[in-house]
């Protein structure tokens, strides 16, 4: 009892502290709510990307005062991957003001919010992942795989593969293993695959690892047994330098396994040590410290201590990179957003608008800093990928090295499948397909 | 685990309907005007659904003390059963496809019930395991259980029945508040009953049970069916009242674990414990972590603060269980005694002191 009555009295007072202690409204604040991840067995990525992402923020408002003006702040959320953490922290971050955009970093989490975010009418950003059919800006206005849908990344592997054996006709016979991880991301790929082993006549087998992955020995074996000519890894997490390293022990060739988008960190390759060396894997964002904004990044902040990232030697990494492009994308959206809209806090739909007008030439992105960090994004209303560019660098045992041109997935290929699938979520759902004159509306 | 008693009345006493009454007519009046949208959808919601699975495995483990590791497996079913039938029967009202999923998962129980027969403790624990791994296996492998999707993962259908929907946070909680009410009286009468007493005597002692004319078999089958009924049921609630989307991998084993402590926690053998103990271990993270970014946000990133708080809920849920061995609803009951006591007390010690002539 005595224990129970304490308890109840820490609970009392926590949650009336929690509810006074609620951050007060000001004026010109965008505010981006973070369901970040800094442990469980996607660690790596989480830290990394978010941050890159807080780090970009954070230059934004000591560089240039926010925004034109306008101060961005953040917090987050720990969610572990999981979609009912996920969820959780939706709830409690929404109703914070100027709320820009989400950016979960988790396809169970962003499948958990579509629902939710449509009817709160903010974009939900699931940059080189998420559901592919929502490209289709048709059906979901509010949901925006930037850059790299899951569809195109498989299409530029496919393509590079061939590249590889010279040409997609070459492809005919060749077989192909992908080894995905077990989870909404893992799967997402499995139809695609198998569609352009039907047109390309390449012989496929897709095998699962179960999350998170740390067992690999029966996957390798029937790889072994299969013996393909490449195994793509569709991996995340821990999964990708066990799977390395157990390609090692079975004796298939590293430089014939192709990591995906999630498969590409310095994380996944480190840990394998010599069995990563030679190892190739498909990026959207070049890894290095040598671009101007990541330079101003360690000179603004981690010369001042600043820094998000708690170990230095990760500036430059994949995942931090990429969080400081999903900065990028994400501010940019609000400074389009803002020319429309003014200089002041915008409404979620607002920054929606900003979004289906993103559009990034080489040239903005070399103003931006980043020229050759990401190649351009041209984002509209209907295509709300943005057709990004994506090239290939390969493990030395110490860095990643480009050794691909920018190349383009197939989008003209890719967009029927991705209506025909986006059309039947409509129908499920009884949406109304958006027409071009249902963007300029942003109101709420 | 602890034995039913039958407490001697005593001369002031509450009576039996009222609590539930006031409990419920709080939940159905009051809850739904004072209620924030971020107290249905992160705390009431999938505390409705996990008291719930509480309830079915209370009466499973507690009442008929077989221990089953195969919660989130029953949870998976019933989930994916409501959204097949749902899908793939036209016309069928939600309710139908509830409960229709609901045989289904009392079905599955059954099968994984059989070794039951055979083995007890540990050993059954161990084979409920194999549902656990057999069922998340068999929906992540045949892509028929969730309609083909690319990834996996389903979505809820609106929820509307005889054309009341029930949308929106507030409808979403009163539809699940009145499921489990239901089913908990359901639950409440069930342990009272001539089958309620038969899952005990098998629990207290097999043999002994079996000489007074007790159908063991029969009754440790039963047990399981009912169980997994209700555990299916929560699976629904939990899919299509609170995630509204669902994927295998989110009845993993740690889900079984964690309805397993809901009801150690809350109270074996208690149809309240349940809801105890999906209140602490809802809540009480929550509390936590939101303290904690509250008191150290500024000085220590979310990780750090993540970690921290799995050692503090570490901590309590040991220190409560030395502390409070029977659970949270011994706890209460003893609560309530004491200030019944006070109660009694205080009207004698009135009637003492009244002048007399």
């Amino acid at each position: 009892m005595h224990l129970f009555n304490q308890l109840k009295a820490a609970a009392v007072a926590a949650s009336l502290v929690l509810s006074v202690a609620l951050p007060a409204a000001h004026a010109d604040e965008q505010y981006f709510p973070l369901q970040s991840y800094r442990v469980g067995p996607y660690a790596a990525g989480g830290t990394g990307f978010f941050g890159g992402f807080i780090d970009y923020l954070n230059l934004i408002n000591t560089r240039d005062g926010g925004v034109n003006g306008v101060k961005l702040t953040w917090s987050e959320g720990e969610t572990q991957y999981e979609v009912e953490r996920g969820v959780e922290v939706y709830e409690r971050l929404k109703n914070n003001p100027g709320v820009a955009a989400w950016n979960p970093l988790s396809v169970g989490i962003a499948y958990a919010m579509i629902d939710r975010i449509t009817q709160d009418k903010v974009p939900l950003i699931t940059i080189n992942h998420g559901r592919t059919d929502s490209t289709d800006g048709r059906v979901f206005p509010y949901v925006f795989p930037l850059l790299l849908n899951p569809y195109s990344e498989t299409s530029g592997i496919v393509n590079y593969i061939a590249s590889k054996e010279g040409g997609l006709e070459s492809l005919k016979g060749k077989k192909m293993v992908v080894l995905y991880h077990g989870s909404p991301y893992g799967k997402e790929t499995i139809p695609i695959y198998e569609l352009l082993a039907k047109k390309y006549g390449f012989e496929l087998q897709q095998i699962e690892v179960p999350h998170p992955g740390n067992e690999q020995q029966a996957q390798w074996l029937t790889i072994r047994r299969a013996k393909p000519d490449y195994v793509v890894l569709r991996g995340w997490g821990v999964m990708n330098p066990v799977a390395l390293k157990s390609a090692a022990k079975v004796g298939f060739p590293v430089d014939h396994i192709v990591g995906n988008v999630w498969s590409n960190s310095e994380e996944d390759a480190i840990p394998a040590g010599d069995a990563a060396k030679g190892y190739t894997a498909i990026t959207t964002q070049a890894s290095g410290a040598e671009y101007p904004v990541v330079k101003e990044i360690i000179k603004t902040l981690y010369d001042n201590g600043k820094g998000n990232l708690e170990d230095k030697n990760r500036i430059g990494s994949v995942y931090h990179n990429l969080g400081i492009v999903n900065g990028i994308l994400n501010v940019e959206a609000i400074r389009i957003a803002q020319e429309k809209f003014g200089k002041r806090t915008l409404t979620g739909d607002e920054v929606r608008w900003g979004f289906e007008h993103l559009q990034l030439d080489p040239a903005r992105v070399e103003a931006l800093g980043a020229k050759g960090l990401f190649h351009s994004i041209n984002v509209s209303w209907d295509n709300h990928e943005g057709n990004g560019y994506v090239t290939f660098q390969q493990w030395d045992g110490k860095k990643w090295n480009v050794v691909s041109d920018w190349i383009a997935p197939d989008w003209a290929l890719l967009r029927p499948i991705i209506e025909k699938s986006a059309e039947a979520y409509a129908k499920e759902k009884g949406i109304k397909l958006r027409t071009s004159e249902d963007v300029v509306t942003a109101t709420n | 685990m602890t034995v039913a008693t039958f407490e001697a009345s005593a001369p002031f006493h509450i009576p039996r309907w009222l609590a539930p009454f006031v409990v419920l007519s709080f939940a159905y009046i009051a809850v739904p005007f004072i209620g924030t949208n971020y107290l249905f959808e992160a705390i009431l919601l999938p505390f409705l659904a996990l008291s719930l699975a509480g309830v079915g495995l209370n009466i499973l483990t507690g009442y008929a003390g077989q221990v089953s590791l195969g919660s989130a497996a029953f949870l998976a079913v019933g989930a994916f059963a409501a959204y097949n039938f749902n899908l793939r029967i036209e016309g069928l009202p939600l309710i139908g496809s509830i409960i229709l999923s609901g045989f289904v998962a009392a079905a599955i129980g059954i099968v994984f019930g059989l070794p039951s027969l055979r083995l007890k403790g540990f050993y059954l624990a161990v084979s409920t395991l194999a549902a656990q791994f057999f069922v998340q296996w068999a929906l992540t492998k045949f892509s028929w259980f969730s309609n083909d999707s690319a990834s996996g993962v389903i979505d809820a259908p609106s929820l509307s029945i005889a054309g009341i929907a029930f949308n929106g946070a507030v409808g979403r909680y009163i539809f699940s508040l009145t499921i489990v009410s239901l089913l908990t009286f359901f639950a409440y009468r069930l342990v009272s009953s001539q089958t309620g007493r038969n899952f005990i005597a098998v629990r207290d002692n097999e043999t002994a049970a079996r000489i007074i004319g007790v159908p063991v078999l029969k009754t440790k089958l039963i047990a399981f069916a009912i169980s997994s009924f209700i555990i299916g049921v929560a699976g629904v609630l939990w899919a299509f009242t609170y995630l509204r989307t669902v994927e295998p991998a989110g009845f993993n084993l740690d889900r079984s674990f964690q309805i397993l402590f809901i009801i150690i926690l809350g109270g074996l053998a208690s149809i309240r414990g349940a809801f105890f103990g999906a209140a602490l271990l809802v809540v009480s993270p929550l509390i936590l972590s939101r303290l904690g970014s509250f008191l150290f946000g500024d000085l220590f990133n979310s990780g750090v603060l993540d970690m921290s708080q799995r050692i503090v809920l570490g901590a309590l849920i040991i220190l409560f269980l030395i502390l409070e061995p029977d659970g949270l609803v011994s706890l209460w009951d003893r609560i309530r005694k004491r200030s019944v006591a006070r109660l009694n007390k205080r009207k004698h010690v009135g009637r003492a002191a009244q002048p007399t002539q």
